[in-house]
């Protein structure tokens, strides 16, 4: 995907056991934090066909 | 090129006289100059119509998905390495084929020779190592090594991987090529450049699915592009919808795809998409050290567990 231009931390992947609880709460903090960053993206979005 | 011609149809005979296989698959002369077209045949009085020459870029393992009789298939380097991977892949029986090995040094690129006269290409003849291009009231002489389809000109296994006959002695392989060049210069990109390049690249696909018929990894019953209970990707002309496909298509040969460059040679608008799946190539042969379809002993990367694969992706 980053070959193709998303910016890289856009996707990430991580592996979480259902006994790691709080692995998970950090792991959402921090894709969420590094996401915000990057901001809202612009590609890789469908716009609707304008309709006159 | 007329000796492997003539060795093809020697053993394309021998095969069906003495009823080895059922029928034959390879090529014949297609109705414009270089575009030769897949032929099955399946009588040896009709062996006279297969031919071999630089034109014969189809990757025929395409047509040898899920067939049930025996059949003797030509097949370059690429193409064995395309049969393999369906062997692999449980799409045809080893048992039912014979393989008549070409050892191949390339085929030619029929849009940049279009592209380099502004009069209609009427002939092309070749004689060792030359290309010989005629129109109506011209002729040249070309370099064959100068005009070779860009996955030619870098590939390293021109050589059948597996065969039951071979038609020529074998080739020198091409050393020290450097395969992705093409690729690094990609990777180099910022994100918003790669974004805009793929843009650009795919601005005039018409999603007519060509490249992907052409691809002898695509034999799903249906599609992925074609479901539509789920719909998973729009149908549309939106530049997103064509790039979900593409870059589904090539995650779908990821690990599997010789880079034979079928695909590329079968769209209509000249869109190299091997940036995708080559992309993908090159990431097996560093990560892996894989490289597809050169053993039946061996499975492929993405259907084994190996405890040393790279893992650094996942936090
Ligand atoms: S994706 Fe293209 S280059 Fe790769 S195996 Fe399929 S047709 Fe050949
Ligand atoms: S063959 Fe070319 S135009 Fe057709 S879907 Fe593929 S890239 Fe698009």
């Amino acid at each position: 995907m980053e070959h193709m231009g998303i910016e890289p931390g856009r996707i990430q992947f991580s592996w979480v056991s259902s006994a790691e609880s709080t692995k998970f709460v950090d792991v959402v903090n921090e894709v969420t934090a590094t996401v915000k960053k990057l901001g809202p993206s612009n590609n890789f979005v469908k716009t609707k066909v304008k309709v006159a | 090129m007329v000796a492997y011609t003539d060795k093809i149809k020697e053993i394309s005979r021998r095969l069906l006289k003495e009823c080895q296989v059922e029928m034959v698959i390879g090529f014949r002369k297609g109705t414009l100059p270089m575009m030769n077209e897949p032929c099955f045949v399946k009588n040896p009085e009709d062996v006279d119509q297969l031919v071999w020459d630089s034109n014969c870029g189809i990757n025929l393992a395409n047509y040898l998905t899920n067939r049930g009789e025996k059949i003797g298939i030509i097949a370059k380097g690429c193409d064995s390495r395309n049969i393999v991977t369906h062997i692999i892949e449980n799409k045809i029986k080893r048992e039912q084929l014979v393989i008549i090995g070409v050892p191949c040094d390339g085929m030619i690129d029929r849009r940049r020779i279009i592209r380099m006269y502004s009069e209609e290409i009427l002939e092309v003849e070749e004689t060792g190592g030359k290309i010989i291009v005629k129109g109506a009231d011209f002729e040249d002489t070309l370099k064959k090594a100068d005009v070779l389809q860009q996955n030619c000109a870098v590939c390293i296994h021109r050589n059948p991987v597996i065969h039951d006959e071979l038609v020529a002695d074998p080739v020198a392989e091409q050393k020290d090529v450097d395969r992705y060049a093409d690729i690094r210069e990609i990777e180099a990109m910022d994100p918003e450049q790669k974004w805009d390049y793929f843009e650009n690249l795919l601005s005039a696909c018409i999603r007519c699915y060509a490249c992907r018929n052409a691809c002898p990894l695509c034999y799903c019953p249906t599609c992925f592009v074609d479901e539509s209970r789920p719909q998973w990707v729009g149908k549309s002309q939106n530049p997103m919808d064509v790039r979900t496909f593409h870059f589904l298509r090539a995650f779908h040969c990821a690990g599997r795809c010789t880079d034979c460059g079928a695909c590329e040679r079968a769209c209509p608008v000249g869109i190299n998409m091997r940036v995708f799946t080559k992309k993908l190539e090159k990431d097996s042969f560093e990560q892996f050290g894989w490289e597809a379809g050169l053993s039946l002993d061996e499975r492929p990367p993405l259907d084994t567990y190996k405890p040393g694969d790279p893992d650094d992706f996942i936090k």
